[in-house]
This record gives structure tokens, C-alpha cells and sequence, in this order.
């Protein structure tokens, strides 16, 4: 008995130092990358009219990206209706800068308001679409969902409150770089931490087997209807970012195609990788923008791109690896002796090759 | 005392009674086979037994408290887990990340815990690698515990699924043709792990099994089934011996 609390007693250290050494070197991480990315855009190295704007929209695509990917990646759900929880936080969001401008004076203020009314609103979403999506799956959840996100679409469109397909303004001069940066660092640490305790562990659990994870006492509609609820108040964070960046919100940005776009960023990815979200989400947002000068070949490279990826990496960018610093570390540690020993093989094979003989076999030539 | 009591189980799938007024007692710390012929209903039990399907009529008691209306997730808590025929592990995560799945229940802390890392939270994590790294030692697995549970070995897939049962601490461990596919050795190696495991974590066992070898030789009673009816009950002996029993197997 008292070995074993031993034991637990020093993993427990153990991680410990581990947790909190990690997480100042990632601090420091983080904030680097975040300096480097304002040097280039205050020092006007690339310019910031533009690609501030393309950070900004990048960051957005990352959050819906990496909260989709709790729905279908992690809990293994087909969601084609991610653009309606977007949706309803982006109106949300306006809605409370509308209504709130006067009486909040801070912007920062302000879009955490407007946030987290956006998370709400959202989370209820999340509970009304997710409590009967449970007992569909496959295909039919995906075409329940797609119907959910077209609902809230033609909704918003006939609405007198939402003003119809005129759309709604929002306050400009909000959203900038820096907060756009640290609310998706928000966003993604949290789902990260989340998917490493038990609750995201039961929740991969499901994806892995139902009947399996119920039978280890894994209760099966409290972490799916969790999963989904993670995935659409995070859609509502940046529908809530969407709507501050733009700063004008129509009801047809939200349409099925934003879906499919998010989407296929997740799938792409890699299903079940957070950090395959964020590249790809990086990518495909970035390369439709910087493709725009080819005007009609636009699409036909996209798609080229689209089926090349799926062709050489059927699993996504990443598949359910995670990028992470330590395993570049170690990467890097052991290249050399890597090195060392694949060019030995390497020798080793050409030294012993031997050209096949065709025609007469070995001793039978008489 | 009793762990797992069953009295005049039925279910009715249409016009077939799979089981029909099936009981049986086990006491704390005992080792009961179920056996009988090809679709005699004993998966059916064990399905009944863990909640996957409600019986027509009869009443579970695991561990004293009635299953009723009870839902597998809710019957593991109250002490009874179970094994698959046909494996169920998680195969696309690690060996002991399937481990410390099934030590869930034994958890407690929150959402909000787990997002601000408290010390609760660090701890029952150290604890539940702690007790999953214990659990693969004892089965002789230490080593495979980063590997994913889909490249181990059958034979090691079959005893990772017994470590994940018994990770959510059961009174009873439900076995499901845990020596199907295995060859003798194998089988013979089985043996000896099913009974060590019953000393060691002081549980009750209840198997189904085909090989008889391994039946006759660890099991301390058998109850026998056909066409979801009991048609023998006693020690290996006696069952060996039952004119019945014979009869279901072989035809007369």
C-alpha cells in the first residue's frame, strides 16, 4: 500500500514540474510568435492594410476549424452545419454592440461582452441541435445538421429584427490583430487542455467504440451532447469575431458552402489533430486569397490542391498527430545519430548488392 | 455474500425467447462458468446482465441493488464489468490511455478543474496513470504502454481488455470467450491469469467459455444452457457427468 502511494506521490511531482517548466516555455513560445508577427506588420515589411486583415480572417478560420474538429474529429460526428452556430454568435454579437455601444465604452469591453453572449446563445444552439442529433449518426446526422444550418440561414433572412437580407452593421475598429491572436490562443488552449482530461478522453472514447466506452461505465449522452455544445459555443466565438472583423453581417456569409469550407479545412487537417486544424486552416484560408490574381483558374488550383493532398495523405495533413515542441526537440536531438545510422544502412546495402543474373541459374551452366 | 443475483430472467426478441427463466447466484470471490451449445443465449445474458438489453421479465441484482431501468454506464458503477467476444478495445489510442478510460468513474474532478489544471486535477491524473501503469505490469504489458492498442498481439489485445475491466474496480468481472482464438498454450497462460486475478483483486468471475479444458479446469461451478433454459447446474464434476449436458452437445 505505502509503495504505491510512493509511487503516486512522485508521478505526481513528477508531472508537476514537468506541467509548470512546459508551460513558461510555451508562454514565451507564444508570445515570440506574436512578436514577430507584429515586427512585420508595424515595421511594414509585409503590408498591413492587407494581410492584417488575412491574420485576422485566418484566426477566425482557426477557432471555427479547431471547434469543429471536437464535433467530428473527436467525438467522430458528421457536422455540416457548423456556419449556423456561427451564425447565431455573429448576430448575437451584433446585436450586443448595437444595443451596448453607449453604455460600454471600452472596445475590449465590449467585444468580451459581446463574446460571451455570443457563447451563449450559441451553447443553447449546441443543446437544441445536439440532444436529438443523438440518435442519428453517419450520414443522417450530417444531413440533420446541414438542414439546422440552412434553417437559421433562412431564418435570419425573413427576419424583421435581423433586417432580412439587408444585414446588420456592427461598430468598426474593433477587431484588431493582438486580440484576434490572443482570443484564438484562449480558444485553442482551452479545447486543448479539455481533449487531455478524462472528459475529452471519454469523449475520444466514444469515437473509438460506443459499446466499448458505455460498457467502462463512459456515459454516452452527456459527452456527446458535451462534445457538441464545446464545438458550437467556440463557432460562436468566432462568429462573435467574424462579425466585429467584417463589421458587416448578411445572412448568405453564413450559407452551406461556409460549412463545407470549414469542413474541409478539419478534414484536411487531419480528423482528431488540433494543430493540423490550425495549418490547415492557415493554408486554405491564405492560398484562395493569394490565388485571387489568377481569376479563373482560382478554383481549378484549389481543387488541384484539394485532391492532391487527399491522394498522398488520405488521413489529412496531420492524420491524429499532434505537432508538439518536445517531439521537435527530440527530432532534432536525434537526427544526427538518425543520420548516422540510416547512411550505414545505407553502405551496408550497396556494399552487398549483388546484380540479379538472368538467364542461366547459378551452378547449373555445365 | 452475494455480488451478482438473477432470478427468472426472460427476454422476448418477437416469437423467440432467447432466455427464458434464467437465475443464478454468484458469492463474493467465486468463479462460475456458463456454458452450452452455439446460440444458446449466453452473450444475450451477458447483455442482460450489463444493461445493453432490458429483460421482458426478472430482476438483476448487482452487488444488492436492483438494475431496472439502470443504463450500462450506471450498472459498471455499481460493480460489474464485463469483456467482449470479439474485442472492443480503443484501437486507435494508446494502451494505457484505454486503461485510464475505464478508471473515468473513479475521477471526480470537473470541467472547470480540468481547464485551470488544479491540483485535483493533477493528482487524479498522476493516480490514474499510476494505477494503469500497476494494472499493465501486473498483466506483463509494462512495456507495450505507448503503443497503440491495435498493433498488440491478440493474445495481449485479450489481456488488455481484462486490465480495462478491472480498471473500473468491479465486484464482478464478466468474461466473454476470453480464450476464443487462442491456442493451448495460450489458453493454458489464460488459466493462470484468470485465476490470479480473482485472488488478487478479490473479485467474482462469471465466464463464458467453449473451451471445456478451460472450463472444467478453473471453474468452481457451471451452470449449463440450451435454448435459453438452464439444463444443468453443479461442480465440473457433476456437469461432466450429465446425461443432458451430453445430450445437448452430442445429439443422442
Amino acid at each position: 500500500m505505502k509503495k504505491t502511494l510512493d509511487a503516486i506521490s512522485k508521478t505526481y511531482s513528477f508531472i508537476d514540474n514537468i506541467i509548470s517548466v512546459k508551460f513558461i516555455r510555451n508562454m514565451l513560445l507564444l508570445y515570440v510568435v506574436f512578436f514577430v508577427m507584429m515586427y512585420l506588420l508595424n515595421f511594414r515589411i509585409i503590408p498591413p492594410d492587407l494581410y492584417g486583415g488575412i491574420f485576422i480572417s485566418i484566426f477566425i478560420a482557426i477557432i471555427m476549424a479547431v471547434s469543429l474538429n471536437v464535433a467530428t474529429g473527436f467525438l467522430g460526428q458528421l457536422v455540416l452545419g457548423h456556419a449556423g452556430f456561427m451564425a447565431i454568435g455573429a448576430y448575437t454579437a451584433a446585436f450586443v454592440a448595437l444595443y451596448a455601444r453607449d453604455a460600454v465604452a471600452n472596445n475590449f469591453l465590449l467585444f468580451v461582452i459581446a463574446s460571451l453572449s455570443a457563447v451563449v446563445t450559441a451553447g443553447i444552439a449546441g443543446i437544441l441541435v445536439g440532444t436529438p442529433a443523438l440518435r442519428l449518426r453517419g450520414d443522417y446526422l450530417g444531413i440533420m445538421t446541414l438542414g439546422f444550418g440552412e434553417i437559421v440561414r433562412v431564418l435570419l433572412n425573413n427576419m424583421k429584427v435581423t433586417k432580412g437580407s439587408l444585414g446588420l452593421s456592427v461598430t468598426p475598429g474593433i477587431m484588431s490583430v493582438p486580440l484576434a491572436f490572443w482570443t484564438t490562443v484562449v480558444v485553442v488552449v482551452f479545447i486543448y487542455v479539455f481533449m487531455k482530461s478524462r472528459h475529452g478522453r471519454a469523449i475520444l472514447s466514444i469515437r473509438e467504440d460506443e459499446i466499448a466506452a458505455e460498457s467502462v461505465g463512459i456515459n454516452i449522452t452527456k459527452y456527446k451532447i458535451m462534445g457538441f455544445v464545446i464545438a458550437s459555443l467556440f463557432a460562436g466565438v468566432g462568429g462573435s469575431m467574424y462579425a466585429f472583423h467584417v463589421g458587416y453581417i448578411v445572412p448568405t456569409s453564413f450559407g452551406f458552402m461556409k460549412s463545407i469550407d470549414i469542413f474541409v479545412i478539419v478534414v484536411l487537417g487531419g480528423m482528431g489533430s488540433i494543430t493540423g486544424a490550425i495549418f490547415a486552416a492557415a493554408f486554405f484560408t491564405y492560398i484562395p486569397l493569394e490565388l485571387q490574381q489568377f481569376e479563373s483558374y482560382r478554383l481549378l488550383i484549389y481543387s488541384a490542391l484539394l485532391i492532391i493532398v487527399m491522394l498522398y495523405r488520405p488521413k489529412g495533413l496531420m492524420g491524429t498527430a499532434e505537432f508538439s515542441v518536445d517531439g521537435t526537440i527530440k527530432f532534432f536531438r536525434y537526427l544526427p545519430k538518425n543520420l548516422y545510422n540510416g547512411s550505414k544502412f545505407l553502405i551496408e546495402k550497396v556494399k552487398s548488392f549483388e546484380f540479379p543474373s538472368f538467364g542461366k541459374k547459378k551452378g547449373s551452366d555445365q | 455474500m452475494e455480488i451478482l443475483k438473477v432470478d427468472n430472467l426472460s427476454i422476448q426478441f418477437g416469437g423467440l425467447r432467447a432466455v427464458d427463466q434464467f437465475e443464478i447466484t454468484v458469492n463474493d470471490n467465486e468463479l462460475v462458468g456458463l456454458i452450452g451449445p452455439n446460440g444458446a443465449g449466453k452473450t444475450t445474458i451477458f447483455n442482460l446482465l450489463t444493461g445493453v438489453y432490458a429483460p421482458t421479465e426478472g430482476e438483476i441484482y448487482v452487488n444488492g441493488t436492483s438494475t431496472k431501468n439502470k443504463k450500462p454506464n450506471e450498472i459498471v458503477k455499481l460493480g460489474s464489468s464485463r469483456t467482449f467476444q470479439n474485442i472492443r478495445l480503443f484501437k486507435d489510442m494508446s494502451v494505457l490511455d484505454n486503461i485510464r478510460i475505464a478508471y473515468h468513474n473513479r475521477m471526480s474532478y470537473g470541467l472547470i478543474a480540468s481547464v485551470f489544471k488544479t491540483s485535483k486535477f493533477k493528482k487524479q491524473e498522476a493516480e490514474s496513470i499510476a494505477v494503469a501503469r500497476n494494472l499493465l505490469d501486473i498483466f506483463g504489458m509494462g512495456e507495450f504502454e505507448n503503443h497503440l492498442a491495435k498493433n498488440l498481439p491478440y493474445g495481449k489485445q485479450r489481456k488488455l481488455e481484462i486490465a480495462r475491466a478491472l480498471a473500473t474496480d468491479p465486484k464482478i468481472l464478466l468474461l466473454d470467450e476470453p480464450a476464443a482464438g487462442m491456442n493451448p498454450q495460450e489458453t493454458e497462460e489464460l488459466m493462470e491469469t484468470i485465476k490470479f486475478i480473482k485472488e488478487k483483486f478479490e473479485v467474482s468471475v462469471l465466464l463464458i467459455e467453449h473451451d471445456m479444458k478451460l472450463v472444467m479446469g478453473i471453474c468452481e461451478r457451471i451452470v449449463v444452457i440450451d435454448y435459453g433454459k438452464i439444463i444443468a447446474k453443479g461442480t465440473p464434476q457433476e456437469i461432466r457427468t450429465n446425461k443432458n449436458v451430453i445430450k445437448a452437445y452430442l445429439g443422442e
